[in-house]
């Protein structure tokens, strides 16, 4: 029973890990994340707050980012290829990978008093 | 019909405030029952705390059954860095509500609800049979429902639970209060690595917004005249709210230009005692009563307002924006009459001309500091002062 288990994992990790089927301009990914309205509710750096998640600088597997943004839960309003193609998805995609990893708390000096 | 004014002054009665009602006694012995037999009770608190008292039986009834207490965002009600404060760990099976608007749905603050968990509510809310569906909701979800004020029913609450714990429960009690202490350091910790995201970025982040002023005034008796609901909540996930005055809480309705003439309200009860009151303000807020200012300034009371600028009213963005995709009327639609942009507003500009001391627009996170410790020590001669922030939207 281990072994199957063990596989399982493998293929999800490797799944999780795929990098998007179109490559991603981060630049423009941007452009369309403010245009879009996607920064109204998870900031203009992706970060999240009480309104959205934080979605970088490490967003949900390519193909699960894909279909939450297509028939998403909750208050998040769907976005339909109408609005959003899957290469801008990916440009998208792209602009939130890029963005910087949060400096430690240890050298923040505000946070670590 | 006309009649001639007496010669000698009207009669003004004396003012009584009314007693408050406490909770019926054989349904107060019910909730200590299901509460001190719980395995992982939950205490929300809502508007509960009128008096300083309040904190200070809501605190003994928390120690008592070492049950976890969010104290939601409506007014002080526990200190915030007390070991019991938050949500807790695992799921409530047993949640007491205590004038928590709508009944204290499974959704209140966050905290996980066991499937077949019982509920207690006790609030004046239910007295108020003139009340609408924003205060009842579609029904009370509760197991016992006591239509009474809290505060006054807490003594009562108290004493039944110390009645019936047995020497038995005293040793499980201590053990889940540990449990609890290690998910509000958890909670704490969890907290300060999320502050950390978007820390350097500008539009400057509210987390680092918050860590910021809380530098500055840490040291002071202070107190927060404006609602944190817009703020994502930062000032209570990093700043210490150990007194009663800490906090005012927010307007209890969804409407707009509350927070400016509220905070200058504030400020002036809190000029006798010496208090240094911070405003966080919205920048659409600010614009339905902006004189506000020229109050503060005319009647020198002392109010730091730090501009919270995300240059837009952007809970009705994230609203319209909603609507807009629902409705297929295009996407970017949702910003028109919600933005303020083109031009942006100078709220220092603003704030000079109406006699406040002024800084800003800010935009770069390094500024932020130095600019709010120059307008606290404005602040600190009896004056009004500003800090215009241009901030992430939440």
């Amino acid at each position: 029973m281990i072994r199957p288990l063990v596989v399982l994992a493998f293929a999800i990790i490797a799944q999780a890990s795929q990098p998007p089927a179109l490559a991603g301009d981060a630049e423009h990914g941007r452009t369309l994340f403010v245009k879009n309205g996607c920064y109204q509710c998870h900031n203009y750096e992706g970060h999240g707050g009480a309104a959205g998640a934080r979605l970088a600088p490490n967003p949900l597997p390519w193909r699960g980012f894909v279909s939450y943004v297509r028939a998403p839960r909750g208050d998040m309003p769907p976005y339909t290829v109408k609005v959003m193609s899957e290469q801008e998805l990916a440009d998208l995609y792209a602009y939130l990978r890029s963005r910087p990893r949060p400096p430690a708390v240890s050298n923040i000096p505000l946070l670590a008093r | 019909m006309w009649r001639p004014l007496p010669d000698s002054a009207p009669r003004i009665p004396r003012l009584t405030m009314p007693a408050p009602p406490a909770g019926e006694s054989g349904a107060v012995r019910e909730a200590a029952r299901l509460l001190v037999a719980a395995e992982n009770p939950r205490i929300n608190a809502g508007r509960v705390a009128r008096t300083p008292n309040g904190i200070t039986l809501l605190v003994e009834l928390a120690e008592l059954l070492q049950a976890p207490v969010n104290g939601g965002g409506d007014r002080v009600n526990f200190p915030s860095r007390h070991p019991l404060a938050g949500n807790g760990s695992g799921a409530a099976d047993v949640i007491l509500n205590l004038e928590v608007q709508g009944g204290g749905g499974p959704g209140f603050g966050g905290g996980a609800r066991a499937a077949n968990a019982k509920t207690i509510n006790i609030s004046s809310l239910s007295l108020y049979i003139k009340s609408n569906l924003q205060d009842f909701q579609h029904m009370a979800d509760a197991d016992i429902d006591i239509a009474a004020d809290s505060e006054a029913t807490l003594p009562m609450l108290v004493e039944e639970v110390k009645r019936q714990i047995g020497a038995d429960r005293r040793h499980a009690l201590q053990d889940r209060g540990n449990k609890m202490a290690d998910a509000h350091r958890q909670a704490r910790l969890a907290a300060m690595e999320a502050a950390a995201y978007g820390w350097d970025s500008s539009p400057i982040s509210l987390a680092r917004l918050s860590a910021e002023l809380w530098a500055q005034i840490k040291d002071d008796d202070w107190s927060l005249v404006s609602w944190q609901g817009f703020v994502s909540g930062w000032p209570g996930r990093l700043w210490n709210f150990d007194k009663h005055y800490r906090y005012i809480g927010g307007q209890g309705a969804g409407a707009m230009g509350y927070g400016a003439p509220a905070a200058v309200g504030a400020a002036l009860a809190n000029r006798k005692h010496g208090r240094l009151s911070i405003n966080i303000q919205t920048d659409g807020d600010l614009n339905y009563a902006p004189g506000v200012l020229w109050t503060a300034c005319h009647h020198q009371i002392p109010l730091l307002t730090v501009m919270h600028n995300n240059r837009a009213y952007h809970q009705e963005l994230m609203h319209v924006q909603k609507m807009c995709n629902r409705h297929s009327r295009g996407i970017d639609r949702g910003r028109i009459g919600s933005e303020i942009v083109d031009p942006p507003i100078d709220y220092a500009k603003v704030a000079q001309g109406l006699g406040v001391h002024a800084e800003g627009p800010i935009t770069d996170p390094r500024e932020v500091g130095p600019a709010i410790a120059r307008a606290v020590a404005v602040v600190k001669r009896g004056e009004p002062a500003l800090v215009d922030v241009v901030s992430q939207p939440r």
